[in-house]
């Protein structure tokens, strides 16, 4: 109780957080992702890439989006399921997919019109495979 | 917002914890839930992070019993309480009937205190809500720490931090003892009910 | 506010034990006749409104109300991040059970909780009939 300092679960050094960054970037913004976030289950922004012309508040954005993940796990528990599937919110412009990559981290990805939800969904598939296997 | 069901007779108030982060708000919450456990019919949501920090809240719901006719259930809430969580801790004050501001009594604490303070106060604004107005107890907590050597401030300093403006009720506490744990909720309950009664007339 | 209790904060809206019948019988008739397990109507602070279910359901509803309000309030201010008004649909899918968010006004949600024997076509369908009926019981 007495410190303040919040320690992680994982380390992940800088070699690895420079694969990661390439994955979203070459998988994910290349595809035509507007935005890609790895985050951890505390809200952390782990990793981020973007096409260059967001300007969202990705700190709230992903403090959000880890507390929302959790009050929909906490949901589905209670109705007696493992979890639920799919994490998808579908606006006029702008998109917000969320795919849980392992226990500790999600990977958020912003996209528009551009993008089909199918081929999204093919992408992300791809890019949680290759963040996988940087640990 | 408290909800009165005219039909089932029954009223919904929500009470949310507020303070910085490791104050004690979880613990207030978790002894409350010990302590009363056979009144409390469903588990306590905890929604926080593997490192045992609160994400988004946790919720009690806790049954008093009847008020003018009407069950009254008060819904126990704490918000998240590390600075980075604002924007979750705004969408729990949602509604909010009633407050308690956990503070932390240890010296490195003060600064902490008086910002989350002001932060609640800039928050309820956002909801078009008055400090001043909304019921509210401020709880000093950690005043245990003291036979451990830790140094803590004294009361009159904390009154005179947080309370000087405010005037509310204040109680010293322990979370982790239970040290005023259940006579702060029962003083906020009460402050809460006080507010809602000239309605339920 | 409408209220004249300045140190009370108390709902926008007022039911009484009519508007409240009727609201449940819109529940009972449209949704869990269609076959919905569960249904609630809560208000943006998770407090339950009206409730209904099927006898066969014992979820802890306080808590998914509590949760469902604030997966709601998320997902709204995570809309208004990226420049969205809102999104559109907020849906759950499980393996046997489902959660379906509707929202009614700008108070009030109705959560609909359904398993495999309902199709999403026919659930969105009841529900966007349901909706429209709980809002004429404001407006009448």
């Amino acid at each position: 109780m007495g410190s303040n300092y919040e320690v992680t679960d994982y380390t992940l050094g800088q070699e690895q957080l420079e694969r990661i960054e390439s994955v979203l970037s070459d998988d994910l913004i290349k595809s035509g992702v507007h935005s890609a976030l790895l985050i951890d289950m505390a809200g952390n922004i782990i990793a981020k890439c973007d096409n260059g012309n967001c300007q969202h508040d990705l700190y709230s954005l992903a403090a959000l989006a880890s507390a929302n993940f959790a009050a929909v796990d906490t949901m589905a528990k209670i109705v007696g399921e493992e979890e639920f599937s799919l994490l998808f919110h579908k606006g006029e412009n702008e998109n917000i997919h969320f795919s849980k990559v392992n226990i500790e981290f999600l990977l958020i990805t912003i996209f528009g019109k551009e993008v089909s939800l199918g081929l999204l969904r093919l992408k992300v598939a791809e890019a949680v495979e290759k963040i996988n296997s940087v640990w | 917002m408290a909800f009165v069901n005219m039909k089932s007779k029954e009223v919904q108030a929500k009470v949310v914890y507020y303070g910085p982060g490791r104050g004690g708000k979880t613990t207030n919450l978790e002894y409350i839930y010990s302590k009363f456990r056979e009144r409390i019919k469903s588990d306590m949501v905890s929604i926080k992070t593997h490192g045992d920090r609160t994400l988004f809240f946790d919720f009690l719901p806790f049954d008093i019993g009847k008020i003018m006719g009407y069950d009254v259930k008060i819904q126990l809430y704490t918000v998240p309480g590390q600075v980075k969580y604002d924007a979750t801790r705004r969408l729990v004050l949602k509604g909010v009937d009633g407050m308690v501001f956990v503070a932390d009594s240890q010296v490195e604490q003060r600064k902490k205190n008086v910002l989350s303070l002001k932060n609640l106060q800039e928050n309820l604004a956002m909801y078009k809500k008055s400090i001043f107005k909304v019921p509210l107890v401020l709880q000093y907590n950690k005043r245990d720490l003291e036979k451990e050597g830790v140094s803590l401030l004294p009361l009159e300093t904390l009154e005179k931090d947080l309370n000087s403006q405010l005037k509310v009720p204040s109680f010293p506490g322990s979370a982790v003892t239970g040290e005023n744990v259940v006579p702060t909720m029962k003083k906020i309950i009460s402050l809460t009910m006080t507010s809602l009664q000239n309605v339920l007339k």
